[in-house]
């Protein structure tokens, strides 16, 4: 596979980041140190290049139509400018993209974007191209993740950062604008779509940016580069689903109920899935993704057996790190439902090697 | 990016270290190895008495974003652990050859130390 690599690659190597592959992109995975960009996060502000995320345009007579079909939440609840976490299910109501649909302000070109996953987005289209000529709809599908970069700004002073490279009549807007929902604003100079969105538990900004301008975008800010390591052990602290890790649909098959993600299931809206959600969540589930901190020294990693006080396997580990906010060992493991309430003793092994841990609520982190 | 590379100190290539104290050879890793790491999170290693065997396992440094096996630089006895890792395996990243070390060993064969690789060669081998 040809590695895609993000029109900010250069200034990143150039700032002495390390990268990683992921979903088919060379990323950064870490500038300084991933302790030290999650505390930024945490405590000031720290700004993502997360151009490996994927960007389609819907637009058109069916647009809606067609973006309600085939995500689980209820788009029509949404305005122009509004935002939505949303699940991508298949017939079986099998998780197979976590995605944020945008219904975009009325000064955008397109009605709606959605962003899926690193590595899905040419999937994505045509699952979305497909259905609409076979629905017979009326909408135009456009791939535009080679066209967008997208840099996320996030912490409790990404507002103050952001209202620093906006233009001056575009401020109030700026403060005004409430989680999930977005604006176009004039950043440092260039039209990007502002989203106050992220992935991190934190308050912050996405911003989608035309790809050429993602450099004179990201050179505004003044603030802690921060890598996909980071991002990952703040998400996990949130208890957010990474894909490939907490939901895969041919290693792990999971519905949004087993992965604790049901408040974005709409049942009263038309989607492919929804009759097997139905089902679903008309007779329960028997695992549910469920956190977990280990009580013993050591770091959960994705794979290790979760077992019972008796040593009977009952689940794996599909997330876990050391929390840099808590500076304790946490995970995410799908468990038998018996095992959902918090201070439930289990066993993780550990290199072979059974270590206390508890199960403990999600997210990890008050926010 | 230059890393410290000490004089009296002699490799392995799996980037950890050995030096001669009195009478014992202390172990950790390189600076090198810590740089790689990232963040140190928790370090497992053997008990005092614990035989270690040249370039065996004989523990584990995990950092935030990944496990990596510890490998013996020489054969002996283990007569010195570094406790103050438990509460602080931040230690590796902050002073590798210093307060981060790890084990200290009581050679079996004086000659595996000097086959190890010299600071030159493992600036070579990093570089």
């Amino acid at each position: 596979m040809t590695e895609r690599t993000p029109p900010l690659h250069g200034i990143h190597e150039d700032r002495g980041a390390t990268f990683t592959d992921f979903g088919g992109w060379e990323m950064p995975v870490e500038f300084d140190s991933i302790r030290t960009e999650h505390a930024a996060v945490r405590d000031s502000a720290g700004i993502f290049d997360v151009s490996h995320m994927g960007e389609i345009e819907v637009s058109g007579p069916d647009a809606e139509r067609l973006m309600q079909r085939l995500t689980t939440n209820d788009v029509t609840a949404l305005d122009p400018g509004e935002a939505q976490y949303a699940m991508i299910t298949d017939d079986d109501g099998i998780i197979l993209d976590d995605t944020v649909v945008y219904d975009l302000p009325d000064d955008r070109p397109a009605d709606f974007l959605f962003i899926p996953n690193a590595g899905h987005d040419g999937q994505m289209y045509d699952r979305w191209v497909t259905h609409r000529d076979e629905w017979g709809l009326d909408a135009t599908v456009e791939n535009r993740t080679d066209d967008y970069a997208m840099l996320a700004l996030q912490g409790p002073e990404a507002e103050e950062r952001l209202l620093d490279a906006v233009a001056d009549d575009q401020r109030t807007a700026i403060c005004d604008l409430s989680r999930f929902s977005t604006m176009t604003a004039t950043v440092g100079g260039v039209d990007a779509l502002v989203a106050r969105t992220g992935y991190t538990g934190e308050d912050g900004f996405e911003l989608i940016v035309p790809w050429d301008e993602a450099v004179r975008v990201w050179r505004q800010f003044d603030c802690q580069a921060c890598g996909l390591g980071a991002r990952d052990t703040l998400r996990i602290e949130m208890g957010f689903l990474l894909s490939g890790q907490d939901f895969d649909p041919e290693d792990d098959p999971r519905n949004p109920y087993e992965a604790g993600v049901g408040f974005t299931v709409k049942l009263d809206t038309e989607f492919v899935g929804r009759d097997a959600l139905e089902g679903v969540e008309a007779q329960g589930v028997e695992e549910k993704l469920t956190g977990f901190r280990l009580v013993d020294r050591g770091v959960p990693r994705e794979g290790y057996v979760v077992q019972d006080l008796d040593g009977e396997p009952i689940g794996e580990v599909t997330s876990g790190t050391m929390s840099p906010t808590l500076n304790k060992p946490i995970g995410l493991a799908y468990l038998p439902v018996e095992y959902r309430s918090p201070g439930v003793n289990v066993q993780v092994v550990v290199r072979g090697e059974p270590k206390k841990a508890q199960t403990q609520a999600l997210p990890f982190l008050d926010r | 990016m230059s890393f410290e590379i000490p004089d009296d100190c002699r490799f392995l290539e799996s980037h950890e270290w050995a030096r001669r104290e009195d009478g014992t050879v202390r172990i950790g890793v390189s600076d090198f190895a810590q740089d790689e790491l990232g963040d140190v999170v928790f370090v497992e290693l053997p008990d005092e008495g614990t035989q270690v065997t040249k370039d065996a396992d004989f523990g584990v440094v995990e950092s935030i974003k990944a496990v990596s096996d510890l490998y013996a630089p020489v054969s002996g006895t283990v007569v010195g652990v570094n406790e103050d890792l438990v509460d602080a395996p931040e230690l590796v990243n902050e002073d590798p050859y210093g307060d981060g070390w790890m084990l200290e060993v009581e050679l079996d064969d004086e000659s595996e130390l000097d086959a190890l690789l010299s600071p030159d060669e493992y600036e070579d081998q990093i570089a």
